[in-house]
């Protein structure tokens, strides 16, 4: 019996460690979708370009020397954070600005392609196999009876506590900066926003920057928890995060926490209770199940439709 | 000016950070051990000439830009054919129709297997692109996971085959109903949702199904997949050097003959140019009948569509499982020509290529699709020479052929009448 409970335990925080890297990203779909309304294929990528640089960031600290792991590991989140920045900047940019104001489909084909793009970029830089680091940052607590176990890796709280410090400070962000009005603003009315004289151009752009530099510091959790990249974890980890954000309400950045923390825990009740094989199934069901008794996901907004 | 260079500046910044800790600094590592290799001269030379070019470009982007304008532009051909009125251009469009599917039939006797060989691809996708036309070009609903009903085809024939024995020819309408059934299953509960919603939705279904066929190996092989799938006969004629099935003549005999492999590949081709005939004029007639019609009033307006006293639901589930069919039928041929199918072959990326055929095509326009499915089937090959390069290309060309036609390549004209709008 107080196995069971440890091994519930065990699972819980298996899924909200998950289920926090996924509402990391899921902040980046939600905001673009929210302000201009676009699925935005290629963020998937974004974080893995994240786990790759700082990846190469650890390497090229540890050759210099550097043995310090919390310098370490603070160095290559600010090199992935500025390196992935500029990729959803130059993406923006490039991919989608000349498109704005066309229909809906053609920035997600666009998407579509420029996510193409970065995979194979970084297949060409990297090379295709998988990439592994000697674990940084090993050991934890365990806690439980003999028989079963329950174990809180340091790495999981790291993950917990980054997690929460990113999601207070955007929160903080949206809610009382100047910016971040704007952002609210725009989101509300774009074309009402643009008559007042914010700037949406920067605004879009500061989105784009906001949500791959938090799908950066997912890159760099996940990959210093998992230990190994490829240039495929990206569609797998967009994929997830765009259903969590669904799952939350899309353009809703509550329901993107939210909804990440519902997938992760379910992902990892099915893979600790049922079949790991299968997690993905009861998930994408899970959400059409969401969807059919709350269209909107669970935190969005009740669409109105105005004659 | 000043502002001009701050910018440039700017973006030849990020171009650095962009390109160099990706493409100058490579990763090597194994165990505990790791460290990061520089790249080789050339790339470093490639790396610091494109920072030049951008910073050049946009420093004197005004300029260049300038200069670009005073070039006359050569306008496009197809520009003629959107500006006609539609009476006239459809009635070219027959005349075009009919020369091309003589030469198309004409064409394989004339070139190289490997020609004939893509020209199927081509085929097939041309066949897929028609079927979601209907889901995304007509009915307007996004559908991320068509690549679901296609492999739903190509199981439903294998697996036939496979277990029942059954040929081509009695599999072909079973594979097309299958999955049909599984369009209208996942249709019934999720068509209420709206747009990008259902966006997720179906492409979550696209891999669910990819997983059970990657899962329940005792069904269908797993990972390894499906293997010596029985090609379609003509009138229990084989093509191939001798009789696989009991009761079945082979078509040299018959004919009377030298054997040649080549025989099976322009007969597959045929087979195909058959089947998209097929399914372009089914279409056609779906276009006219009121379904049809209704597919694309819901698209336009589903308010306007509601109170005028249409069902939105059976509109939108008759969209989804009649594109649904027409996947179900390419997959059923797509098995029947590779003999061997895994999941590998349904990945979310097949949907996504076939989406872009429909978008390129130009949303709703069959001509439009025929000429995306060549372009995005064709151009892939042409470029294999790159090797490593290819779908790096791939990827930009869909980004710059969404930049420079976003309304397709022959975007479909109906008469209509539009209230200016001030966007």
């Amino acid at each position: 019996m107080i196995e069971e409970l440890f091994y519930f335990i065990q699972q819980l925080l298996n899924g909200l460690t998950i289920g926090s890297t996924y509402a990391l990203i899921a902040i980046g779909y939600t905001m673009v979708y929210g302000i201009i309304g676009m699925i935005n294929f290629a963020h998937g990528e974004i974080y893995m370009i994240g786990t790759y640089v700082s990846f190469v960031a650890i390497a090229g600290l540890s050759m210099l020397g550097v043995e310090y792991v919390p310098l370490i590991v603070l160095c290559a989140l600010v090199i992935a954070i500025i390196v992935s920045s500029s990729f959803g900047w130059a993406i923006e940019r490039t991919a989608y600005r000349p498109l704005r104001g066309a229909n809906r489909l053609i920035p997600l084909i666009s998407a579509i392609g420029m996510s193409i793009f970065l995979q194979n970029y970084v297949v060409l830089a990297q090379g295709t196999r998988d990439l592994a680091i000697p674990p940084l940052i090993s050991g934890g607590w365990k806690f439980g009876p003999d028989s079963f176990q329950a174990s809180l890796s340091y790495m999981q709280l790291i993950i917990f506590i980054t997690t929460f410090v990113c999601m207070f400070a955007l929160t903080l962000f949206i809610s009382k900066s100047r910016m971040g009005r704007a952002c609210r603003a725009v989101a509300e009315d774009i074309k009402m926003a643009n008559l007042l004289g914010i700037n949406t151009n920067r605004v879009i752009s500061l989105t784009f920057v906001i949500g791959a530099a938090l799908a950066a510091v997912a890159g760099l959790l996940l990959g210093l928890y998992y230990g190994v990249a490829n240039p495929h974890i990206g569609f797998i980890a967009g994929l997830k995060a765009f259903t969590a954000a669904v799952l939350g309400g899309i353009g809703s950045i509550p329901g993107a926490m939210l909804g990440g923390l519902v997938l992760g825990l379910t992902e990892s009740f099915t893979a600790g209770y049922f079949s790991s094989e299968y997690k993905d199934v009861v998930s994408f069901s899970l959400l059409v199940l969401i969807l059919l008794f709350r269209p909107t996901g669970l935190l969005g907004k009740p669409d109105v439709e105005k004659i | 000016m000043k502002k001009n260079f701050n910018h440039a500046l700017f973006t030849a910044l990020i171009t650095f950070i962009v390109s160099f800790p990706l493409l100058g600094l490579s990763l090597k590592s194994g165990g505990r051990f790791m460290a990061i290799e520089g790249a080789n001269d050339h790339t470093f030379t490639m790396i610091a000439s494109a920072i030049l070019m951008v910073f050049l470009f946009q420093l004197f982007r005004d300029q260049i830009l300038g200069l670009l304008k005073q070039i006359p532009t050569p306008s496009l051909k197809l520009h003629v054919l959107t500006d006609m009125p539609q009476a006239k251009r459809n009635h070219m469009e027959n005349w075009f129709t009919f020369a091309v599917v003589v030469a198309a039939i004409i064409w394989p006797f004339l070139v190289s297997r490997g020609s004939i060989d893509l020209a199927t691809l081509v085929l097939i996708y041309v066949m897929l692109g028609l079927g979601l036309n209907i889901v995304v070009g007509l009915a307007g609903l996004l559908d991320l996971g068509y690549v679901a009903f296609y492999a739903v085809g190509a199981y439903s024939y294998a697996l036939l085959s496979e277990y029942f024995g059954l040929s081509f020819w009695v599999a072909l309408p079973i594979g097309g109903m299958t999955a049909a059934l599984f369009g209208f299953l996942l249709g019934f509960p999720v068509l209420r949702l709206r747009g990008d919603y259902l966006a997720i939705v179906t492409l979550g279904f696209g891999e669910i199904i990819r997983i059970l066929l990657n899962n329940l190996t005792s069904l269908t092989g797993g990972p390894n997949g499906i293997g010596g799938i029985a090609k379609p006969t003509l009138f229990g004629m084989e093509f191939g050097r001798r009789v696989k099935e009991e009761g079945n003549s082979l078509f040299h005999e018959v004919v009377g003959i030298d054997y040649s492999s080549s025989y099976k590949v322009i007969f597959l081709y045929l087979l195909a140019i058959l089947l998209v005939l097929l399914t372009i004029f089914v279409i056609r007639r779906l276009i006219r009948m009121p379904v049809g019609r209704a597919w694309e009033a819901l698209r336009e307006d589903e308010i306007a569509c509601r109170s005028l006293g249409l069902n939105r639901t059976i509109i939108k589930l008759s969209a989804f499982t009649i594109g649904a069919a027409f996947a179900g039928f390419a997959g059923c041929f797509f098995a029947a020509r590779q003999g061997f199918i895994s999941p590998e072959s349904f990945t979310f990326i097949e949907s996504a290529i076939i989406l872009a055929i429909v978008v390129l095509g130009g949303m709703g326009s069959q001509m439009g699709v025929i000429l995306a499915a060549i372009a995005m089937t064709v151009l892939p090959e042409i470029a294999r020479e790159f090797q490593e390069y290819r779908m790096l290309m791939f990827g930009l060309m869909m980004v710059l052929m969404m930049i420079w036609r976003p309304q397709g390549l022959l975007p479909s004209k109906r008469p209509h009448m539009e209230l200016a709008s001030n966007e």
